[in-house]
């Protein structure tokens, strides 16, 4: 943050990158070929749900939007615990580049009506041979990817082993967030499992 | 077209940078009037010493305000295996808002509120008490905590102690003179040529200093809550939850047992809501908006949230 801001209290809104997303297909091949994690065909979008009618006009264009697509996806909607919206789409697994148009269609609808700094992150969900669920997450306002990995007994703890392996994976084919204290954890995420 | 709903509000940034060049220039009045007083008589060796020392005690206070703030509220840090929820919080908010994620404290306290403090937004802590903890539910401690993050990300604590360093620097001046009469006989017998004694014009200068300075820093105070409140509602897009927490938080503080208030008495220019409240000049000596001021800006931004294109 510059001095300006700094001295007028206030904080220059940084652009969500959007771009990045459409890597995303050639990494899931990489995963597949060299770990055998397979994409699950669900993607989700994290978003801040702000109050008003705006909002809530923008976020019916949004399924709108991709409800008219002819090969018609499903999407859902859903609230988690901490305030975030989650809008979950589906496609065939074998379709990832029609997932990431979708998501991409999300953030640039909710860009559009002036709620990009509202959008959270990205999810594109995975599996690896033994049925473990793997999410990997985008994030826009730093335009970087990192996995996350539930571990498989139901609790609250990470597999950082997997997560790493992904990580080692990826990291010619997509830009990984360097700093692990952004590997924000989210539990439960729809998308995931 | 990609637009943005964050507006600016011009009139608070222009009072604010008003507020800030008067008191860079009481700042460089009080210097530059020391200096040509110290120059007609025996004090000048004096002068530079104590703006020195003032200056130091204001970095101090700056450098080591994490720990400082923390010590003086008995808080501890919580890692996020102790407390996951408020870890969680932080990290969604930090990751909108683009931001390094900062240490994150708890204090045991039952005054419900909430303070952020550190050098830099790198070496920073937020730092809540168990009673707001208890008092709010998540989404109303989620825009406290985004109104302590843009405290952190606006740097204000050392806006804040830069501002009041000619204070600082003013008080500590006062005193100086007051040791200063010990060794006036000495400088009167070196100079004798000024009507009034050096001393007593050093005096009354950082005193006008002092007064005028506290008037102002208590201002600017006031436009930096503002500020981080419109951050923090911008930030959650719910400037409701923001208000519904401070009309939570104020009314608890004031139906609060006054000993357990002034004991936190030091921190509170850093606090949400002040925990103290003057009550014949709060208008000038508050270091926090009022409630309805506060109240009517997070409206203001959450029609503008509302209004659709």
């Amino acid at each position: 943050m510059g001095l300006w801001e700094t001295i007028r209290g206030e904080r220059r809104q940084k652009k969500a990158n959007l771009d990045s997303l459409f890597f995303v297909p050639s990494a899931a091949i990489t995963l597949e070929t060299a770990a055998g994690i397979k994409a699950t065909g669900a993607g989700s979008v994290c978003f801040r749900a702000a109050d008003g009618a705006a909002f809530a006009d923008a976020q019916n264009e949004i399924v709108e939007l991709i409800k008219a697509n002819p090969e018609a996806p499903q999407v859902e909607l859903s609230r988690d615990d901490y305030g975030f919206s989650w809008l979950l789409a589906r496609r065939d697994p074998s379709d990832l580049g029609g997932l990431c148009t979708d998501l991409h269609a999300v953030n640039t609808t909710l860009e559009e009506q002036g709620f990009g700094q509202g959008l959270l992150c990205s999810l594109v969900g995975f599996r690896d041979p033994s049925g473990k669920a793997i999410g990997l997450v985008y994030l826009y306002k730093q335009g970087t990817f990192y996995p996350f990995v539930p571990a498989a007994d139901g609790g609250q703890t990470r597999d950082n082993l997997t997560e790493m392996m992904v990580r080692g994976l990826l990291g010619e084919e997509l830009p990984i967030e360097p700093e692990l204290s952004r590997w924000m954890a989210l539990w439960g995420a729809p998308g995931l499992a | 077209m990609a637009h943005s709903r964050f507006i600016r509000d011009a009139g608070l940034t222009a009072r604010m940078t008003t507020v800030m060049f008067m008191l860079g220039a009481l700042f460089v009045a009080l210097i530059v009037t020391l200096m040509y007083v110290a120059g007609s008589s025996g004090y000048s060796s004096f002068v530079p010493f104590i703006g020195l020392a003032g200056i130091a005690v204001a970095f101090y206070q700056w450098w080591a305000s994490d720990k400082v703030a923390m010590r003086a509220m008995r808080a501890r840090e919580v890692s996020p295996q102790e407390a996951p929820e408020l870890h969680a919080m932080v990290e969604r908010l930090c990751a909108l808002a683009d931001m390094p994620k900062p240490r994150v404290g708890v204090a045991d306290l039952d005054m419900p509120n909430a303070f952020a403090t550190g050098r830099s937004p790198q070496r920073s802590v937020v730092c809540v008490t168990t009673g707001i903890l208890r008092t709010l539910n998540a989404e109303e401690l989620e825009a406290v905590l985004a109104h302590e993050l843009s405290h952190v990300a606006h740097r204000d604590v050392l806006v804040m102690t830069i501002a009041s360093s000619a204070g600082i620097v003013a008080g500590m001046l006062t005193r100086g003179s007051q040791y200063g009469t010990y060794g006036l006989t000495r400088s009167r017998s070196n100079n004798n040529n000024s009507a009034v004694p050096a001393y007593l014009i050093a005096l009354a200068v950082s005193l006008v200093v002092y007064a005028v300075s506290f008037v102002l820093t208590r201002m600017l105070s006031r436009y930096r809550e503002l500020c981080a409140d419109r951050a923090a509602a911008y930030l959650t897009l719910k400037p409701a939850n923001l208000a519904s927490a401070l009309q939570k938080i104020s009314g608890e503080v004031a139906a609060i047992p006054q000993r357990d208030l002034r004991a936190s008495n030091a921190m509170n220019q850093f606090f949400l809501v002040p925990a103290i409240s003057g009550l014949n000049w709060k208008t000038i000596s508050s270091t926090h908006p009022s409630l309805e001021q506060r109240l009517e800006q997070l409206a203001r931004i959450q029609a503008e949230l509302g209004r659709p294109e």
